[in-house]
């Protein structure tokens, strides 16, 4: 199993107890991210985290709008950068830059 | 993404069948390849990133796309259920590797040995042209012995089996090199049997050397340079 797929499992398995999950993915990504492209990061609304999306430092922020998303149903592509200013509130220390869509699995 | 989705791609990851989840960044919209037909340009980019393990982006008549390939884990094919095999196998299953360990001689290929693995009791040589192994596959042989690692090997090499590994110490492999030689095998291609295996990380403990073969299969995938070791010779003992 690859972690993707674990991660996949994960969620799917929130979701069937009845959890609202939201699904994070590393879509590009450019200079030294820390995981690459397909990389999942998956979120339930009670707050439980499997997977990641990079090596910690924009989490925070990818589960904050993994939530909103719940909330709405519209997905997200958030945009993380050195000379993007949100990036510099969470910290993307490893000056890489990348993009994360974020999806409701419904 | 969708119930079907989800549910479509979770049956093809059960059925251990390669398959692109392509999303359409604008609006989340999703679809599965091969199982729904694309227009060229998609289907191109699903068929790259499948090939090459590695997820794409393409922009098409406007909106960008992300390809995202989901293929059947690495094999990991172990030969010779010995000590290093259990800390070999748990180890690559942590790395993502479905494993198989055949070993023919049943006390030593025992569930209780290796609890939830794939055993296969038949001789090596049936055995691993039953498993035949592709590019997505390693081979270890472990069990020292040659009448059970030759006849795996040849087999091994006579696939597309991305890494080929063998234990045995340089002299060991000399003389491996010299009896795989008469089977018909070139020199060129001997030289893709890693041996003795393993990164050279002075391992000494089961443990360890089962590390330094999981480094050593990583790195090979990888492309790394630490893989790459010049080709042995019957000579070089």
């Amino acid at each position: 199993m690859n972690d993707a797929e674990d991660v996949l499992a994960t969620a799917a398995g929130w979701r069937a107890a009845g959890e609202a999950v939201a699904l994070a993915t590393v879509v590009e990504t450019w200079g030294s991210s820390p995981r690459p492209a397909g990389s999942r990061l998956a979120v339930s609304a009670s707050g439980r985290l499997a997977g990641s999306v990079s090596g910690g430092c924009i989490e925070g922020a990818v589960a904050e709008a993994a939530q909103q998303t719940m909330r709405t149903g519209t997905p997200q592509l958030l945009d993380f950068g050195i000379s993007d200013e949100r990036a510099w509130e969470v910290g993307l220390a490893c000056g890489g830059k990348l993009k994360v869509f974020v999806e409701t699995l419904s | 993404m969708t119930p079907d989705i989800l549910a479509a791609l979770q049956a093809a990851q059960a059925a251990k069948r390669p398959v692109a989840l392509l999303t359409r960044l604008g609006d989340g919209q999703q679809c599965l390849w091969p199982d729904t037909a694309l227009p060229g340009a998609l289907a191109e980019a699903a068929q790259a990133a499948l090939r090459d393990d590695r997820a794409q982006n393409l922009t098409l008549d406007g909106e960008a796309w992300f390809v995202h390939p989901h293929n059947p884990p690495l094999r990991l094919i172990v030969v010779g259920a010995v000590h290093i095999a259990q800390a070999l196998v748990p180890m690559a299953q942590t790395t993502g590797f479905a494993v198989t360990v055949v070993d023919p001689r049943r006390a030593w290929a025992t569930a209780d040995r290796f609890p939830g693995i794939t055993l296969v009791h038949e001789w090596t040589d049936d055995a691993m042209v039953a498993l035949a192994p592709d590019v997505r596959t390693a081979v270890v042989t472990l069990t020292h012995d040659p009448k059970l690692d030759d006849p795996a090997l040849d087999v091994a090499l006579r696939s597309e089996a991305f890494y080929i590994g063998a234990l045995g110490s340089r002299r060991t492999h000399a003389k491996r090199v010299a009896r795989l030689t008469e089977l018909g095998h070139a020199e060129g291609a001997l030289g893709r049997i890693h041996a003795p295996v393993g990164l050279n990380i002075e391992a000494v403990t089961a443990p360890e050397i089962a590390l330094s073969i999981m480094a050593e299969v990583v790195a090979t995938r990888r492309g790394a340079a630490l893989a790459r070791r010049a080709a042995p010779t019957a000579a070089a003992a």
